[in-house]
């Protein structure tokens, strides 16, 4: 693919938004993928927790809003917990779900759940409908 | 009193069994939990964006709501809770701006919030007040010849500023087994995730999750595992259904809340309508090795 980077692709109000939304500076990940290395979830995402640190740092924003990445991370922390350079990877991801959620672009609605059958929803304890209710729906 | 129980949503209904077998192990234990009032759910998960304030108040109106009940310390079962209090009042403890905020929205609670409630994991609590020592001195029925695997999962551990242990290396679920006279078994995916919320949206995700941390839990010779999280507990037992399904090599495995297997080592009477709650029914197990 090619992409060209600019000034103003990298000096935008949305990466700044996605900063502070996260209270995180991307530009201090050296892209040494432990995070990437350290997800659980790496082998369902399209871009890898260091490629979405690096397509920010690059401004390529609409690629990470419309990623299915932010929506598979399960907030395990696990890639925040190691990264050396202390980028709490995880809260990059959470800015760029709220950013879709406050669009309301979801992962989930009531709606899904009324297409269950009784059974599958009674099945489901309360902490999963409302974790997945909160991180998932706008 | 200064210790307050918090329950938390799932523990008065598919985690019955977590909260019905905490409670009786407590008594046992000279240390009973006194569960505070007019409690609501903390949220499950921490809100991690720095500016929304209205997903932290549910957490904090129950840390309102202990303080104002006379509880300085509120203690919980849950790992969810666990971590989603302690971050919310973390959130607000050293901002006195948005803890006035939070205070304004709350104005028809009979108190402000001062930010002062320290929020306890019941493992913390059996490990600094009623110490290892002291526990394997009052078990009557020790769970000699059982292999059990502490499964910690993420929100026990992380963020590390929150780990009720090292968050890389801990021992507390293995130190909690052998002082129920268990043998401690330690499984490389013991501290790797469930796949969470994920099993609403992504089941299939979930379910191959369940099938390596099972897998990765027997092949280190766990016969059983513990966790201290009604969502894991969700993911590995409950999902073990869709599991057998999709791998036909997968053989069940129980999965226990430690509290179930604290109460039993205490002398508490194994309850029937716990096992009601477990998909792997642990029964067949616990006879086998002469526990019930």
């Amino acid at each position: 693919m090619r992409y060209v980077i600019s000034h103003a692709k990298i000096h935008t109000d949305l990466l700044q938004k996605i900063q502070e939304l996260s209270g995180q500076n991307v530009f201090d990940c050296y892209q040494c993928g432990n995070c990437s290395s350290g997800c659980p979830l790496v082998e369902y995402m399209d871009y890898a927790p260091n490629q979405v640190i690096r397509l920010a740092q690059l401004g390529a924003l609409d690629e990470l809003l419309e990623s299915e990445t932010i929506w598979i991370c399960a907030t395990c922390l696990q890639c925040s917990s190691r990264c050396p350079k202390g980028v709490d990877v995880s809260k990059v991801m959470e800015a760029l779900r709220v950013i879709n959620l406050r669009n309301r672009e979801g992962r989930i609605s009531p709606d899904d759940i009324e297409k269950m059958t009784d059974e599958e929803v009674k099945e489901l304890p309360p902490i999963v409908l409302v974790s997945a209710f909160r991180k998932l729906s706008g | 009193m200064e210790y307050g129980y918090y329950p938390g949503c799932t523990l008065k209904n598919h985690a019955q069994n977590f909260e019905d077998a905490a409670l009786l192990a407590m008594e046992k234990l000279g240390h009973p939990l006194t569960e505070m009032k007019d409690w609501v759910c903390c949220g499950t998960v921490f809100s991690q964006t720095t500016d929304d304030l209205m997903l932290q108040l549910a957490a904090i109106r129950n840390l309102l709501r202990a303080e104002h009940q006379g509880y300085g310390k509120l203690i919980t079962l849950c790992s969810m809770c666990y971590n989603t209090l302690q971050r919310a009042r973390d959130f607000i403890k050293d901002d006195p701006e948005n803890l006035d905020k939070v205070n304004q929205f709350m104005y028809k609670e009979p108190i402000s919030y001062t930010g002062n409630v320290e929020v306890i994991h019941l493992l913390s609590l059996l490990q600094n007040e009623i110490t290892w020592e002291s526990i394997a001195k009052q078990v009557v029925k020790p769970l000699k010849n059982l292999k059990i695997g502490g499964y910690y999962g993420c929100m026990l551990l992380r963020p590390k500023e929150y780990a009720i242990d090292d968050f890389e290396d801990p021992v507390i679920l293995e130190n909690f087994i052998e002082a129920t006279g268990a043998e401690s078994v330690v499984f490389p995916y013991r501290l790797e995730c469930c796949g969470a919320y994920q099993t609403v949206t992504n089941k299939d995700i979930t379910v191959k999750r369940t099938f390596e941390l099972i897998e990765s839990a027997r092949d280190a010779g766990c016969e059983a595992i513990i966790t201290s999280c009604p969502l894991c507990a969700f993911n590995m037992d409950q999902r073990q259904k869709e599991t057998a399904e999709e791998f036909s090599q997968f053989v069940e495995m129980p999965v226990f809340y430690f509290t179930e297997l604290l109460a039993l080592a205490l002398g508490v009477e194994w309850n029937s309508n716990w096992s009601k709650l477990h998909y792997v029914n642990p029964e067949p197990y616990l006879k086998a090795k002469g526990l019930i």
